[in-house]
């Protein structure tokens, strides 16, 4: 009934489904595993995508070829700039999205997707051979051959939902768990662990006042998350609104306090401290007298409103007397209430940097199985796991993307050397390399690396080249023209910029805090009809360069004499064991998570200084 | 504390000899740099022009300041120990000299080594097979950890305690930025700028302190350096003698044993006082009238002190009023020191006394008064700023990142002075934090979002 496949996918969540499209647009024959048809690239938690750090990796993706950017584009209602008060490398685009469309965009993106098929069943486990995936077998017994697995099972393994005191099997509400999986896989050695995450009430829109609120509006200029042309940017956005809770709506939500799961001692797993309960601010920051609540809609014309902030596992009854009590929600009514959920999870310690497990070849982790949260971090993962089981079927070389290359890099290599303990979500401030890691380069930065592999299309690459180039010619032109004192000294003191003595080129203009692209414009009539040539993108650009040129080369310098030690090597085989002179602590975890660098090894915490001088004895040959 | 394959494009710099013996110290460069770093700081033939295996005669300037006379070797790449560049610095066997001579060669961009470093550069470039490689990991296993004891017990005077602090500080710096930049969304508040600037000036401040002991810190652990001044026959080698063999004597008794000794270490009152050239001394080529030589002065002006003794039998007035007039012209401080009082003309030590009330009266020989010249001498080197108890750095790779650390934190300032926003400062306070982290232990970006998570309520 089914052929072999290259790439078999269980899950099509924000993983599995960039795991699908990526190996099959680089020619992988690919079957796509869901327990539900209907649930396709669900929004499970809040209707958005991206934002600070997050946003940078939905750039990424789609500047390697990935749909989670152009998905995102197609179901905004509002997008939003967030840190533009900062540095560009803090800019971070986010989207409000359509909840329904993201998912039914998404599903007819891999339904043109040549080479993806689909099944619809739970799958119960794997078929592995001598140490190697051969398959999956399904919930009623069949057995589909695969020369290669993607689990991005997301929270559905052993899934157990609680709202209150009650308690219940589900990967989200209203689907059931997955089960077999974890088990089979704790037999054939690997650990697991469990975790826990949580979702907000959702609401009816029409019950709320949003006289009593603050309106959030989204950007004046909204761009978006592809660099390609086939989205363009909102012509008309959606509202979203801002609310607060108050001492009443803490003092109700306390009542319920003693039949809360998370107080009680029911719920195993660890949440995340960034993304705490309402019941956790309460408790943990008790001199707090609010808390900010983000009403967001669910889409252009539902009127299901997400209560973001408000995230509870309390008991309903709670939930809704306190919901109500917040300024605007007066006379809410409520359509689904909040739960947390906890789940199963594989210390990712256990995989190599392509996402592919050390125990089992061929098979391969992306997503909330690897304990990490977000849509963004999860679709990533998936996108590497599928290029890297493409790859692997096809015999060609793991595609690796460095801490310096990408967020995506930051968040795969911090996974395997240090693990997490709760679930993890990236941070700008987790990248060491902020400067070069910006949302407006990432099509220079992994667009190349994507072509090459077959899934950036030329159109992509052809842009990229021309962004490139245009954006050389411009800063090299800066650097050439010239402008005198008399010409520009009283646009200088409008703009509240020192005046000139001399000739100075326009660069250097640029370089000072208060001037920038339109300052320049605004100095010199031949400066601005020379830069209105340009297009926004590319004087954005060379601004950046220019600007923080400094910055931007320390931190490259910094970048390059890392790189040293990230292209040095270590073989897979490598026992550790051996080498007697190594520190003990060293010994074990060099021995567990198996660095294939040495720049790897020497982020592993416990491997010491003089553990690598001596790994670099034994290596040097 | 990082490590990176990088170094091996960086030159190192280390002692070759071991520490405070020998009449000569060999201080060793590998790398790239090593010939032309070594350079900018010899005066003597261009070295950068000389063939390998040679050897050059010269000063180590520190600016006009001649720190040493040295020997140079030079073996170029690839016919070294390492197959790198290699130099050897054959400099005069001081501790106080080599730790100079060190410093000034790290400000010109060499890095002090690692332990075992030059032997591990050796292997790296295929001067050892294999079979080696377990002795040398070995010695790098061993060595390390040597040094990481001997590290601990540098930390005198609450270092690790002001470096902790000054840690926890920064990180909560950092971490106020970081809040600011990964949770803009937040209702939360954020550090002003001006707050910001307060502190890092504050930090500032606290590491050009540690920065500042340094010095002071090498003479504790080195000893204060110390010349004896004296024309031929005036008992300096006696003076010499006589303050060690008490020293010898204090210690046996008290010990009951008898240990080895560095003839030129002598300890008053618990302070280390170094004799520089001592081997000269006793020869007693270092005459008085050579004060004027520039040699001899520029020695005598690397000396934190100075004994100038001379012989009552045999030295007139006007002798004597020359060479303090010299003396004080030099400007180190110094102590006259009239020695044979046994045998010396009353109306001669009167006169003296009414000309030099301060002179010490002492006889080398008999061992007379020798009690008051070392209370004068701990007098004179003014113990208070050694005993405060004050944090004193006296490790050069500690001093290596504080200078780092300083260098980062004036980014910082600058930073704020052009207005930059504070993702930019940020990347300067981390690399502030990396380079503390190097004498503290590891930083990591985790404590900085640990610190934000238990202070700060955030999160949707």
């Amino acid at each position: 009934m089914f052929p072999q496949y290259d790439v078999i996918v269980v899950g099509a969540g924000h993983a599995g489904c960039e795991a699908a499209h990526a190996a099959a647009k680089m020619g992988a024959k690919v079957l796509l595993c869901t327990m539900n048809m209907n649930t396709i690239a669900q929004m499970s938690c809040n209707p958005a995508m991206g934002g600070v750090a997050k946003g940078q990796i939905v750039r990424e993706i789609d500047a390697l070829g990935g749909m989670s950017g152009i998905i995102s584009d197609k179901s905004m209602i509002q997008f939003r700039m967030l840190n533009r008060s900062k540095g560009p490398a803090m800019w971070s685009p986010r989207t409000q999205n359509d909840r329904m469309r993201f998912a039914e965009e998404w599903r007819l993106a891999l339904e043109q997707t040549p080479n993806v098929d689909f099944w619809q069943e739970m799958i119960a486990g794997l078929v592995v051979k001598d140490g190697r995936v051969t398959g999956v077998r399904t919930g009623i017994g069949i057995e589909i051959e695969g020369k290669s697995v993607v689990l991005t099972n997301g929270t559905f393994l052993n899934g157990l939902i609680h709202i209150g005191e009650k308690q219940f099997g589900g990967g989200r509400t209203g689907e059931s768990a997955a089960k077999g999986i974890t088990e089979q896989l704790v037999q054939l050695g690997f650990e697991a662990g469990r975790m826990k995450t949580g979702t907000p009430p959702r609401v009816d829109g029409r019950s709320l006042d949003y006289s009593e609120m603050e309106i959030q509006y989204g950007d004046e200029n909204p761009e978006k998350f592809s660099y390609s042309d086939e989205t363009k940017p909102l012509t008309h956005q959606h509202n979203c609104w801002i609310t607060y809770t108050n001492k009443t709506v803490h003092e109700t939500l306390e009542t319920g306090f003693d039949r809360s799961p998370m107080f009680n001692g029911r719920i195993q797993g660890l949440g995340p401290r960034y993304c705490p309960s309402i019941e956790d601010k309460i408790n943990r920051f008790a001199e707090r007298e609010r808390h900010q609540i983000f009403v967001e809609p669910e889409g252009w014309n539902t009127v299901e409103i997400y209560v973001n902030g408000f995230s509870t596992s309390l008991p309903e009854d709670v939930q809704y007397k306190a919901i109500r009590q917040i300024p605007g929600f007066e006379n809410a009514k409520m359509f689904r209430p909040g739960y947390a959920i906890e789940y199963d999870f594989f210390p990712p310690t256990q995989l190599r940097l392509t996402l592919e497990t050390q125990l089992i070849e061929n098979l391969y982790f992306a997503g909330q199985i690897n304990g990490t949260t977000g849509y963004e971090e999860a679709a990533s993962q998936g996108l590497i796991a599928g290029i890297n089981a493409a790859l692997k079927v096809k015999e060609e070389e793991p595609f690796i993307l460095k801490r310096s290359d990408a967020y995506i890099g930051v968040l795969i290599d911090d996974l395997i050397n240090k693990g997490t303990e709760e679930p993890y979500r990236m941070f700008t401030s987790r990248a060491e390399f902020r400067l070069l890691l910006r949302q407006d380069n990432a099509d220079l930065r992994l667009t190349e690396h994507g072509y090459k592999i077959g899934l950036a299309d030329e159109v992509r690459y052809q842009k990229m080249l021309h962004k490139k180039s245009e954006t050389a010619k411009l800063i090299n032109d800066l650097q050439q023209k010239r402008v005198a004192p008399d010409d520009v000294n009283m646009a200088l003191e409008t703009v509240g910029s020192a005046t000139i003595k001399e000739k100075i080129t326009a660069e250097k203009l640029l370089k000072r805090p208060q001037i920038g692209m339109e300052e320049l414009k605004s100095l010199h009539e031949d400066l601005k009809s020379y830069l209105n040539k340009y297009p926004k993108e590319i004087l954005e650009q060379a601004e950046v360069q220019i600007k923080y040129d400094s910055y931007i080369e320390k931190e490259q310098q910094m970048v390059d004499k890392l790189n040293n030690m990230e292209n040095f090597r270590i073989p897979l085989q490598f026992d550790y064991m051996k080498i007697p002179a190594l520190s003990a602590e060293g010994k074990q975890k060099l021995h567990k998570i198996k660095p294939e660098t040495l720049g790897q090894a020497s982020r592993i915490s416990g491997v010491s200084p003089a553990d690598l001088s001596i790994l670099t004895v034994y290596l040097g040959r | 504390m990082s490590f990176s394959l990088h170094q091996q494009e960086d030159t190192i710099v280390a002692l070759a000899t071991p520490q405070g013996v020998g009449a000569i110290a060999v201080i060793r460069l590998s790398g790239k740099h090593a010939i032309s770093i070594c350079n900018s700081v010899f005066k003597g033939k261009n070295l950068e022009q000389q063939p390998s295996h040679t050897i050059h005669f010269g000063t180590i300037r520190d600016g006009e300041k001649i720190i040493d006379e040295v020997l140079v070797s030079l073996f170029v790449a690839p016919k070294s120990f390492t197959k790198e560049n290699v130099v050897e610095i054959s400099t005069h066997g001081s501790s106080y000299i080599v730790n100079q001579v060190i410093k000034l060669l790290v400000r010109k961009g060499a890095r002090p080594a690692k332990p075992g470093e030059f032997t591990q550069r050796a292997f790296l470039n295929g001067q050892f097979d294999l079979a080696q490689a377990e002795a040398v990991a070995d010695l790098i296993h061993s060595d390390s950890e040597a040094s990481h004891q001997a590290a601990m017990n540098q930390m005198r005077g609450g270092f690790s305690n002001e470096i902790s602090r000054l840690r926890a500080e920064l990180i909560h710096f950092a971490s106020m930025i970081e809040l600011e930049l990964d949770f803009t969304e937040e209702d939360v508040e954020f550090a002003s700028r001006d707050d910001l600037r307060s502190l890092v000036e504050e930090l500032l401040r606290v590491v050009e302190l540690l920065i500042g002991s340094f010095d002071l810190g090498n003479v504790i652990k080195n000893g204060v350096p110390t010349v004896i001044a004296g024309k031929p026959n005036a008992g300096k080698s006696t003076l010499l003698n006589a303050l060690l063999n008490e020293e010898k004597a204090i210690v046996s008794d008290i010990a009951g044993t008898t240990r080895d000794f560095i003839e030129d270490e002598i300890n008053i009152g618990g302070v280390i006082f170094r004799f520089i050239d001592t081997a000269g001394l006793r020869e007693t080529t270092d005459t008085i009238e050579a004060i004027g030589v520039s040699r001899t002065q520029e020695k005598m002006k690397t000396a934190s002190l100075i004994l100038y003794l001379f012989d009552l039998t045999d030295t007139d007035m006007v002798e004597i009023n020359r060479d303090i007039n010299k003396l004080e012209n030099l400007g180190v401080p110094f102590l006259k020191v009239a020695n044979k009082i046994d045998k010396a003309n009353p109306q001669f030590v009167k006169d003296l006394k009414s000309a030099y009330p301060d002179t010490i009266f002492i006889s080398a020989g008999q061992k007379e008064n020798l009690e008051d010249l070392r209370s004068r001498i701990l007098e004179l080197v003014n113990l208070d700023k050694f005993r405060t108890g004050n944090t004193i750095v006296t490790n050069i790779r500690h001093y290596d990142s504080l200078v780092k650390t300083r260098q980062s934190l004036l980014d910082v300032l600058t930073g704020l002075d052009a207005l930059v926003t504070n993702d930019f400062l940020a990347m300067d306070i981390r690399r502030s934090l990396h380079y503390l982290g190097e004498i503290t232990g590891e930083i990591t970006t985790d404590d900085l979002l640990a610190n934000i998570f238990s202070k700060f309520c955030i999160g949707k």
